[in-house]
């Protein structure tokens, strides 16, 4: 079993001291008679959600992560997760009673016909090397897919007015979307719910990777939990310190999803997701402490009452006996999970049991290092990056490293490229090699482009070689675009989205393969087929490519100038076609003619 | 005659043999002169590789060749240099063929009209000696084989030259007389490049002419040799198309490639006009303009074909320039097709009035494409005006050339009918104008 975390409060608490020995448990901690009152509504309130959930059948989650990274960065991963036990699609019946579930969502997949629906907001680049695989591994800028059921009679067309929806929803340029930067990947994204529909015909892709996420975004994307930002984790959501950070990822994951283990009905579920890594060993005056309050410059003070269950991880497994850092206020409970295949040892803050925010009713946990020296983190097992090779303006090489960071063991990855139109690929110079030898992919997916219509779409299955580099080249030629078509600051460059490697990398515990079963909610998201391998996939940097540029200033001296020329070889050959030689005979000088003139008034001969 | 031909083939093949085994070939055939999106080898092997991975060629915007091509090389793209290489020897085989066979047919004429004592008595001067004919088919050949434009565009496996062979094969057959081949082989350069459309009526009046049947809109035969040409054209082109929808079972090619030659999507530079121009144009006239200029390629036919009627030979040369000049994605190796027949026109040396500055002019142009080139893309110390405002100039230059010579021809003919030196009414020695 991968998953020991219960899923009462109070089982989990007996279960974790009679494990963890060394832990205080005091379930019998007298309440202040102040706090009765509120633990009296907390009660009510609890009572409440349970009838409600009774008959709208819907609940919600909130946890959050905190994750020390090795380099001395710190991790937090916030998920919200609203489980709705209904059916959007049922036949003859509107759903319009919204309760937890944000009803602008609800209405996109009634309307669209949306099966699986995933956005990202990042801003910042995730560094793998330094920081290991993120939980949600997300591209810098904005990343939309979305599988459509398999009655959308337009796809296209519902694409396009479901990115102009959702860019009204986000406050996000997603209306830039269009036919000139969506793929159908065919093997990279398959549905992460249940469902058998996997033809790529219903399945768009687009990233915009020059957009820049801000609070704007922020505001938006909090509006869709149920207590907004009023109560539960999402206090901690302020901007002023959200967007000061090396990191920020805001996500929105919208899937079908089993019921129950047997999974005869499906229900709805819809994951907000937001990590941020902070800078605090540079930021706090060179001592590596952080707590609550200095990340978000809030403490906790309540979960979200309509919260099922809200709850914060810590990662401590690199100090199980308290050797590194020293944690305030201790957690009373330990928890192992399964994440990334690896097993983690997290001390759980259950915000639901009111012990934990303490007497002055505010929880601000605090962790304070002993050591200054950080310790050296495990290298992630499949790592990717990506560069532009060459020089000048016309011709250039698409690089792409990818890593196997595996001591012994090979494991097949799909590398995904979308590539804009305005760079001509070469797909004969592409070129695969692992240890200085050809690593011929076992399969190719390539769509080349249409001027002003589609993307490149390059996609392979590639067998990585234990403990190696992967290199796969290809050249590209840029394009001349017209004056029209350039960026507002055209020597910038344009980018190009971030390669996407999906692999099954191999694990070192068994993962857990049942996905009803209740576990964190950082660990269940992508779903688990086998026990030795699990799903990662990792964004490789985008791209900033320079264009050869026309001149922005002088189209009308162009056009003037061209036409002159055209005007010279038709002036030329008209004035050849439409004369014929004749013999000049001398006109008289000026001086002759107006003697003549005189002359003919005086009636005297001509000249 | 065969001992020099067979001379200037194998200099012509050591000097390309030993281009694509030196370092330079790579260099060459990445120059945007030298090869246009049209014609680009890098393309051809694209498509190739596409057709290898089951993807249509077609449903890119990289290859736009046509399926003969690609069948073609399906075949013999491990010895595609070689292709090439045969490709030019054809040319210059065939050009020199055509132009002996021309020559005579003009001394002939030269000899008739002597003989009828039709040339006025001061025009001896310009009658035009054996001697001097002699060694001209050798020249042409020399001009095309040993030309740079030819040996670049060849060396870069421009597709280019395999235009230039079809479209002298068809100037060798029509001289010869043969009008099926003659249609045949209109109608495949027509299907590689759409343009040589226009050189159906150069060949139609010179078959024409060797049939003595006058071109009268009145005469049934002028009509019946007519439509029996149209026929044949039309018949052997719609065959190509036909064979290439079943060589690759579908009409995308048509857009791909004709589409593509028409409404000029792809603006990489070349040293034609049209690439600047439509990067800069208002989208509003775009479609306008690419009709305006698409126009003007087949606009100059008609005047040329009535003012040159009796010329058939010179109205090829004028019209293959006019193509070269205007086409939308030109590359050198279609220049140096039209200036391999100026040595067949250097006895309107005497009548040329600025041979020397287009020659400078067309000289430095030469040499400042690749210096503007890295200046605008390596260096970055200029910008695309540069570039623009050399590919104007050698524009100018070709212009100015091809009228020149279109004068010259004019001028002399007129001196044939009216005597070299003419007087003025009051004696004195007179000078030409155009009125």
């Amino acid at each position: 079993m991968g998953l020991k975390d219960g899923i009462s409060p109070s089982s989990e608490a007996l279960d974790a001291a009679s494990r963890w020995e060394a832990t205080e448990v005091d379930l019998n901690t007298v309440s202040y008679n102040g706090e009765k009152a509120a633990e009296n509504l907390r009660d009510e309130a609890a009572e409440m959600y349970d009838s409600a959930h009774q008959l709208y059948n819907d609940q919600f989650e909130e946890e959050l992560v905190i994750r020390p990274l090795h380099s001395g960065d710190i991790y937090s991963s916030f998920q919200f997760r609203t489980r709705w036990d209904t059916d959007f699609f049922q036949k003859g019946k509107k759903v319009t009673d919204y309760r937890l579930f944000p009803k602008s969502l609800g209405q996109v997949i009634t309307k669209f016909s949306v099966r699986e629906l995933h956005i990202s907001f990042t801003q910042g680049f995730w560094r793998t090397m330094q920081w290991g695989q993120p939980f949600l591994s997300a591209p810098p800028g904005a990343e939309l897919w979305v599988w459509f059921q398999d009655t959308v009679p337009d796809v296209d067309g519902a694409w396009k007015e479901l990115t102009n929806v959702l860019s009204g929803i986000f406050c996000a340029s997603l209306n830039f979307i269009d036919s000139t930067n969506t793929v159908q990947p065919s093997a990279s994204f398959k549905p992460l719910g249940v469902g058998n529909v996997t033809n790529h015909k219903f399945l768009r892709y687009a990233v915009l990777p020059r957009e820049i996420v801000c609070t704007e975004n922020l505001t938006p994307w909090k509006k869709l939990l149920p207590c907004g930002s009023k109560a539960g984790l999402a206090v901690l959501l302020k901007s002023e310190k959200l967007f000061h950070s090396s990191f920020h990822s805001q996500a929105v994951h919208i899937r079908p999803v089993c019921q129950d283990w047997q999974c005869t009905s499906t229900a709805w579920e819809l994951r907000q997701t937001l990590s941020v890594v902070f800078d605090l060993y540079t930021s706090g005056q060179s001592r590596r402490e952080w707590s609550l309050f200095k990340m978000f410059s809030r403490t906790l003070t309540e979960a979200c009452p309509l919260a099922s269950s809200s709850k914060i991880y810590v990662d401590v497994t690199d100090n199980s006996q308290g050797e590194l850092f020293e944690q305030s206020p201790a957690s009373p409970i330990l928890s192992q999970a399964v994440v990334l295949g690896d097993r983690r040892t997290y001390s759980v803050y259950d915000l639901l049991t009111p012990d934990t925010f303490g007497t002055p009713r505010s929880l601000n946990i605090q962790l304070r290092w002993k050591t200054s020296d950080a310790a050296a983190g495990l290298r992630p097992l499949l790592h990717g990056e990506r560069y532009v090779a060459g020089y000048g303006l016309q011709t250039g090489e698409i690089h792409t490293l990818i890593y196997n960071n595996h001591p012994y063991r090979a494991f097949p990855i799909l590398l995904l490229d979308s590539v804009p139109w305005y760079l001509r690929l070469y797909v004969h110079t592409l070129a695969v090699t692992s240890k200085n030898r050809e690593n011929k992919p076992s399969y190719i997916h390539y769509q080349p482009s249409k001027d002003r219509l589609r993307p490149h779409l390059l996609e392979m299955l590639i067998q990585l070689p234990p403990n190696s580099v992967t290199e796969v080249t290809v050249q590209f030629e840029r394009a001349l675009l017209k004056w029209t078509e350039y960026t507002p600051d055209p020597n910038h460059g344009f980018y190009v989205g971030s390669s996407v490697i999906s692999g099954l990398v191999p694990s070192i515990v068994a993962m857990g393969t049942n996905s009803t079963q209740e576990g964190p909610l950082f660990s269940s998201f992508f779903p688990c087929k086998e026990e030795s391998t699990y799903f990662v996939r990792v964004y490789t940097e985008p791209l900033l490519v320079t264009l050869p540029t026309p001149d922005f200033s002088m189209p009308y001296n162009v056009i003037c100038l061209t036409c002159t020329v055209v005007a010279v070889g038709y002036g030329s050959l008209y004035n050849l076609l439409t004369r014929t030689f004749q013999v000049e005979e001398p006109s008289p000088s000026l001086a002759k003619r107006l003697a003549n003139v005189i002359r003919r008034i005086r009636g005297v001969p001509l000249l | 005659m065969a001992a020099p031909l067979t001379l200037v083939l194998i200099v012509a093949v050591t000097i390309r043999a030993v281009l694509f085994n030196s370092s330079l070939a790579e260099l060459i055939s990445e120059r945007v002169e030298v090869v246009s999106p049209l014609n680009a080898w890098k393309r051809v092997v694209e498509g190739l590789a596409l057709l290898d991975l089951g993807v249509s060629p077609y449903s890119g915007d990289v290859f736009h060749e046509t399926p003969l091509i690609i069948y073609l090389f399906h075949f013999v793209i491990d010895y595609a240099d070689i292709v090439f290489m045969i490709a030019d020897g054809i040319t210059a085989v065939a050009l020199y063929l055509a132009v002996q066979d021309y020559n005579k047919g003009v001394f002939r004429k030269q000899k008739y009209a002597l003989e009828a004592d039709r040339y006025p008595h001061d025009c001896l001067e310009l009658i035009r000696t054996p001697k001097e004919m002699y060694y001209i088919p050798l020249k042409v050949a020399l001009f095309y084989l040993l030309n740079p434009f030819t040996i670049l565009s060849c060396v870069a496996k421009s597709t280019c030259g395999l235009n230039n062979a079809v479209i002298a094969l068809f100037i060798l057959s029509t001289i010869k007389g043969s009008a099926l081949l003659s249609a045949i082989f209109l109608a495949l350069a027509t299907y590689q490049s759409i343009y040589p459309l226009t050189l159906c009526v150069p060949a139609l009046l010179f078959l024409l002419q060797r049939l003595y049947i006058p071109v009268n809109v009145r005469r049934p035969s002028f009509w019946l040799f007519t439509m029996q040409y149209a026929f044949m054209f039309l018949g052997s082109l719609s065959v190509i198309v036909c064979l290439s929808f079943f060589l690759l079972s579908s009409w995308d090619f048509i857009p791909s490639v004709y589409g593509f030659i028409l409404s000029v999507p792809d603006l990489t530079p070349n040293i034609g006009l049209f690439w600047y121009f439509f990067a800069e144009m208002f989208e509003h006239f775009r479609l306008f303009f690419i009709c305006v200029f698409q126009i003007n390629v087949f606009f100059y036919t008609i005047p040329l074909s009535i003012k040159l009627k009796e010329h058939p030979v010179f109205l090829i040369f004028m019209q293959i320039a006019i193509i070269s000049i205007f086409k939308s994605y030109p590359t050198v190796g279609d220049i140096a097709l039209y200036m391999a027949f100026l040595p067949l026109w250097s006895h309107l040396y005497r009548f040329l009035r600025n041979i020397f500055l287009v020659s400078c002019v067309l000289l430095a142009c030469s040499a400042l494409f690749p210096v503007l080139w890295h200046l605008w893309i390596y260096a970055g110390s200029a910008n695309s005006n540069f570039y623009y405002a050399i590919t104007l100039l050698f524009n100018v230059g070709q212009i100015l050339l091809v009228s020149d010579y279109f004068y010259a021809y004019l001028r002399r003919e007129h001196h044939l009918t009216h005597g070299l030196y003419l007087k003025r009414r009051d004696g004195s020695e007179a000078t030409l104008v155009l009125k």
